[in-house]
C-alpha cells in the first residue's frame, strides 16, 4: 500500500508481531437462541494471504466474517491475530478494514470525508487525513473523486470508495462482506483482478466472503466451504475441485453428477446400465485408503461425447443442448436414472440424439457417502 | 424508559385507581348517570360520522387531483392540505365567523332568501361533524394520495388487458389496493375526533360528549366520576385503535412498486366546465376561513354585530396584543412551553429511536409500545391523568406538585407529542443502513463520534420534521391545556377562548392570526435549517 499513513496508524502497530501475524479463528461458535449459525468453524488466514468464505445464503459465512471483525462474540472458541486472543476486543479497537456488502458509505459525508473518517477517528489532523484520503482515492484509481457525493459515484466506485476507505488506517487485517456481489457482470470480471492485486499489495490477512465459487476462484488462495454453519473443507481452489472431502463439497464446487462407484484403491468400477468401467481417482489428503460406499465425481470436461456407438461406453439420450460460448454443453440422460452433463467442442448433436459417453482418463475425485 | 413508564403509563395508571377509589361507586355513578350514557354514546356517533364525512370529501378529492388534469388542478392542490394548518381552536372559530348564527354566509343566505331569522343554527352533531370533515378530510386525503402515487399503473393495464371496464377496475383492483391507506386514515380521523374537544365545547350547546364532560366533573370537582369518565374514553380509542388494527390486519399484501401514472386530460367541454367550477368553490370554502380570521382580525371589537361584514377595520388588535402586557403574556407562554416541549420531544425521542431502531434488547417492544401510548390516549384523557398524578408532592409514590406551576403544561405538550417525534425519528433512522454504525465502529471510531457524525446526521430529517410538527402543534394547543391551565401559564389557544367568551372577536382572532403567522415562521424556520445542512 504506497499511502502508508506514518503518524498514529503506525504508532498503533508498533507490535510488529501481531501486525504481520495470522488471523486464525479457533473452534467459534455462534447460536442465535434455539439456531447455531457458526458450529465449531476453525481456519488461519497467513499475512498476504487471501482467503474465501464460501457457501449459499444461511451457511453462516457472514455471522463467521463479524465474529472475526468483533460485531458478533462467539459463544465459544476464540479470534487471535498473531497468537494473540482478540477475541472479546471491541471492533473500534481491532484496527481491521472492512469493506461492507452495500459498502456502508456514509450518504451524507463526500467521498474524500468518507475515507478519511478512519484517520479522523484516530485524531490525525483534517489536511494530513485528507492528504492520504486523496492518495488512497488515487490508489484505487479515483484521483480527484474526493469531492462527490456518495450518490453520484457508481456501483463499480463506489466498491472502491469502501475499499480506500478500509485501506487508508493500514489495517492489520482486511475483511470483505460480498464485495464483488452488487457489481454488474462485466465489471465484476474486470474487479476480481484489480480487487486480488490490491489485496496483495496490502501483505495482511484478507478474509472475504461470497457466494459464488467462481468470484472465489478468481480472488482467493484458499478457499474454506461453509454449510449450515459447519465447515466442510479449506484448501486451495485446486484442491476443493479435485480432491473434495464430501459429496456435499463435490455437490457445491464445480459442476458434475455424482455416481456411485466400487472403491478398488488407485481405480474405482462405474457401472451404468450394465457397462462397467474403471476411472482412475483421487482422494482428498487424509482420507481413508478403502470407501465402504464410494461415489465418483464426473465432470462435464473429464467427458467425451460421442455419436457412434461404443461396445464400452454408457448409452444416453441427449435431453439438452446448450451454447456456451467455446463449447457446447449436452446434458444426457443415462440408464439407472443418472444424468450427466457433457462439455464438447463438437456440435454437431441434436436433442433427443442417441449417444454414447466415455470418461476421459482422469482422474475422478472419489468421495465418501 | 423510567422517565417514560413514570410520565406516560403512571397518570393513566393513576386515572384508572382513581375510577375505582371508591370501590365500584364511582362506576355505578357513570352508569347511572343519562348524561354521561348520553355522551358515550354521542362522542362515538361524532367519531364515526366524522369519518364517513370526512372519506366522503377526502377520497374523491385524492382521485380527483391525482388522476385528472384539468384547468385550475395546480391551485386545488396547493390549497388541498390548508385546513391541517389551522390550530383546532382557530378551525373552530373561523368556522363560527362564517356559518355561526351571525355569520358571514349565514348573513348572506338569510338576506338572499329574505329570511326573518338564520336559515340554520351551528349547533349540536351536524355542526361539530361539519368542522371535523373540514379539518379532518386532510389525512384521508394525504393517506390516499400517497398510496394513489404508489400504485402500480401496470396492475390497471392488466386488468384492462383482461377486459375489466372502468368500474370493475375501481371496485375490483383500485380500491381493495387503496384499503390500508383508507383504514388507516380512517383511524386518524377515528381517533382524532374522539379526542376532539374544540368544536363540542363551542359547538355543543347543550351536547355532551366524554371529553367535555370530563371538563365539567372536573371543574364541579367530580374527580371520582371524572376518572371513570377518562378511562371510559381512552378505553373507547383503544378499542377503536384494536378494532382497526384487526380489520388491516386481515390484509397481507403490500404496494412494492413505484407506480407512477399519467394524469388523464378531460377533453368533454362540460365536464372540464363542471369540475373546474367545482374546484374553483372548493378553493373558497378551503380558503374562507383563513381569509374570513384575517379580516375579523382588523374588526373593532364589539362593533360586529348584525351587518354582513364588521362595519369597522382597525390595527388597534395588533397594536394591543404587542403593547400590554397582560394580553403579549399568552404569546410568549405559548412559545417558550412549546419550545421546552420541543426540545425534550428531540432529546428522548432520539434515545428512544435510537434503541428501539439500532439497539437489540430486551426491553424494545415495551419502549415501543410506551412511545406510540399517548397517541392512542385522547388529549383529554392525558391531561386528567397528569391532573391526578402530579397534583402533590409525594417522593414515596413518585409524585411531583406541577400542577399549578408553569411545568404542567409543557409536561402535557411533551407527552402529546412523544410519538410523533419518535415515529420521524424511527423512520428516518430505519432508512439508514445499519452497517454504517458497524462501518464507523469498524473504522475505530469512538461511541460518541459514531453518534455525532453518522447516527445524529441520518436521524436528523426525522428530528427536523416531527421536531417541527412538535413545535406547531404546541404552540396553538388546546385540549389538554383547558384542563390545566392556570392564569400565570395560559396559552394563546385560552385566550383566544377568553376573548371570544367576553365577544372580542377581533382581538380573538388576531390571536389566531398570530398563531398561524407563528406556525409559518416555525415551518419556515425548519425548512431553511434543512436546507442550509443538506
Amino acid at each position: 500500500m504506497t499511502a502508508a499513513p506514518d503518524g498514529l496508524a503506525r504508532s498503533e502497530s508498533r507490535d510488529d508481531k501481531s501486525r504481520r501475524g495470522p488471523l486464525a479463528l479457533n473452534g467459534v461458535t455462534r447460536r442465535f437462541g434455539e439456531f447455531t449459525a457458526v458450529d465449531n468453524v476453525s481456519f488461519e488466514v497467513g499475512p498476504g494471504e487471501l482467503l474465501a468464505l464460501v457457501g449459499a445464503s444461511g451457511s453462516g459465512k457472514t455471522t463467521t466474517l463479524r465474529m472475526a471483525a468483533g460485531y458478533e462474540t462467539p459463544d465459544a472458541g476464540t479470534v487471535t491475530l498473531g497468537g494473540k486472543d482478540i477475541t472479546k476486543v471491541a471492533p473500534e479497537r481491532r484496527g481491521f478494514g472492512m469493506v461492507f456488502q452495500h459498502y456502508a458509505l456514509f450518504p451524507h459525508m463526500p467521498v474524500e470525508d468518507n475515507v478519511a473518517f478512519g484517520l479522523e477517528a484516530r485524531g490525525v489532523s483534517r489536511a494530513e487525513r485528507l492528504k492520504k484520503a486523496r492518495a488512497s482515492l488515487a490508489n484505487v484509481g479515483l484521483e480527484g473523486a474526493g469531492g462527490r457525493a456518495i450518490q453520484s459515484l457508481s456501483g463499480g466506485e463506489q466498491q472502491r470508495v469502501a475499499l480506500a476507505r478500509a485501506l487508508v488506517i493500514e489495517p492489520r487485517a482486511l475483511l470483505l462482506d460480498e464485495p464483488l456481489s452488487n457489481l454488474d457482470p462485466t465489471l465484476r470480471h474486470a474487479m476480481r483482478d484489480d480487487l486480488r492485486a490490491m489485496l496483495r499489495r496490502v501483505g495482511v490477512p484478507a478474509l472475504f466472503v461470497t457466494h459464488d465459487q467462481e468470484d472465489a476462484f478468481a480472488v482467493a488462495d484458499r478457499i474454506a466451504l461453509l454449510k449450515m454453519g459447519k465447515l466442510l473443507q479449506v484448501g486451495t481452489p485446486e484442491e476443493l475441485y479435485n480432491a473434495p472431502v464430501s459429496r456435499e463439497v463435490a455437490a457445491f464446487i464445480g459442476r458434475g453428477s455424482i455416481v456411485p462407484a466400487i472403491d478398488k484403491g488407485n481405480t474405482a468400477t462405474v457401472t451404468i446400465g450394465g457397462v462397467a468401467r474403471d476411472l482412475n481417482v483421487t482422494r482428498a489428503k487424509g482420507a481413508p485408503s478403502h470407501l465402504e460406499t464410494a461415489y465418483v465425481v464426473l465432470r462435464p470436461d473429464a467427458l467425451e461425447l460421442s455419436r457412434s456407438a461404443g461396445v464400452l461406453a454408457w448409452r444416453g439420450r441427449i435431453a439438452n443442448r446448450r451454447f456456451a460460448g467455446g463449447v457446447i454443453v449436452y446434458r444426457v440422460q443415462l440408464a439407472d436414472g443418472i444424468s450427466v452433463d457433457v462439455e464438447s467442442q463438437a456440435g454437431e448433436a441434436h436433442e433427443d440424439d442417441n449417444v454414447s459417453i466415455s470418461p476421459l482418463k482422469g482422474p475422478f475425485p472419489l468421495v465418501p457417502a | 424508559m423510567a422517565l417514560l413508564l413514570w410520565t406516560v403509563v403512571y397518570p393513566n395508571v393513576a386515572v384508572i385507581a382513581g375510577s375505582f377509589e371508591n370501590g365500584l361507586g364511582h362506576w355505578r355513578e357513570f352508569a347511572a348517570s343519562p348524561a354521561d350514557r348520553e355522551a358515550l354514546w354521542t362522542s362515538l356517533v361524532i367519531s364515526v360520522a366524522s369519518v364517513f364525512a370526512s372519506l366522503a370529501i377526502g377520497v374523491p378529492l385524492a382521485f380527483l387531483l391525482g388522476r385528472f388534469e384539468f384547468p385550475g388542478r395546480r391551485l386545488l392542490r396547493a390549497v388541498a392540505t390548508l385546513p391541517a394548518a389551522l390550530p383546532p381552536l382557530v378551525g373552530v372559530i373561523a368556522f363560527l365567523f362564517l356559518y355561526g348564527e351571525s355569520g358571514l354566509v349565514t348573513r348572506v343566505v338569510q338576506r338572499a332568501l329574505g329570511m326573518a331569522e338564520a336559515p340554520w343554527r351551528l349547533k349540536g352533531v351536524g355542526a361539530i361533524v361539519f368542522v371535523h370533515a373540514y379539518t379532518m378530510y386532510v389525512y384521508v386525503f394525504l393517506f390516499v394520495s400517497a398510496g394513489l402515487e404508489r400504485f402500480d399503473a401496470t396492475l390497471d393495464e392488466a386488468a384492462s388487458g383482461l377486459g375489466a371496464n372502468t368500474w370493475q377496475r375501481l371496485r375490483r383492483v383500485t380500491l381493495p389496493l387503496l384499503m390500508p391507506a383508507v383504514a388507516g386514515s380512517a383511524l386518524l380521523v377515528f381517533m382524532n375526533a374522539l379526542g376532539s374537544f374544540s368544536a363540542p365545547y363551542v359547538f355543543g350547546g347543550g351536547l355532551r360528549v366524554l371529553s367535555t364532560q370530563i371538563l365539567a366533573s372536573k371543574i364541579n370537582g367530580a374527580m371520582g366520576l371524572a376518572y371513570v369518565e377518562t378511562t371510559v374514553l381512552a378505553l373507547s380509542a383503544v378499542a377503536g385503535l384494536v378494532l382497526f388494527r384487526w380489520l388491516d390486519s386481515k390484509r397481507k399484501y403490500t404496494l412494492a412498486s413505484k407506480g407512477g401514472r399519467t394524469r388523464r386530460t378531460i377533453h368533454s367541454r362540460r365536464i372540464q366546465i363542471l369540475t373546474t367550477v367545482a374546484s374553483a368553490v372548493i378553493v373558497v370554502a378551503l380558503v374562507l376561513p383563513h381569509l374570513m380570521v384575517i379580516l375579523v382580525s382588523f374588526a373593532r371589537d364589539g362593533a360586529w354585530t348584525t351587518q354582513v361584514l364588521p362595519p369597522e377595520y382597525t390595527f388597534e388588535n395588533y397594536r394591543r396584543l404587542f403593547s400590554e402586557a397582560e394580553l403579549w403574556k399568552p404569546i410568549t407562554n405559548s412559545v417558550s412551553m412549546a419550545l421546552i416541549a420541543t426540545a425534550a420531544n428531540l432529546v428522548v425521542c432520539f434515545v428512544a429511536g435510537y434503541l428501539i431502531v439500532l439497539r437489540k434488547f430486551g426491553g424494545r417492544g415495551l419502549l415501543e409500545l410506551l412511545v406510540a401510548l399517548p397517541w392512542a390516549i385522547p388529549a383529554t384523557a392525558i391531561a386528567l391523568g397528569l391532573a391526578a398524578t402530579f397534583n402533590r408532592n409525594d417522593l414515596l409514590t413518585g409524585r411531583v406538585l406541577l400542577v399549578g406551576t408553569f411545568w404542567i403544561l409543557p409536561l402535557a405538550y411533551f407527552i402529546r407529542d412523544i410519538p410523533l417525534v419518535a415515529s420521524a425519528v424511527e423512520s428516518s433512522l430505519r432508512q439508514m443502513d445499519a452497517s454504517l454504525e458497524d462501518a464507523a465502529r469498524g473504522l475505530g471510531a469512538s461511541w460518541m463520534m459514531t453518534m455525532r457524525r453518522v447516527i445524529l446526521p441520518a436521524a436528523r430529517p426525522g428530528l427536523v420534521a416531527g421536531g417541527l410538527l412538535a413545535a406547531v402543534t404546541a404552540v396553538g394547543e388546546f385540549v389538554a391545556s383547558v384542563v390545566l391551565y392556570t392564569h400565570s401559564n395560559r396559552p394563546i389557544s385560552m385566550e383566544i377562548l377568553a376573548q371570544l367568551r367576553a365577544l372580542a372577536f377581533g382581538t380573538a382572532a388576531a390571536y389566531s392570526v398570530l398563531l398561524i403567522f407563528l406556525v409559518l415562521l416555525m415551518t419556515l424556520a425548519a425548512r431553511s435549517f434543512e436546507e442550509r445542512l443538506a
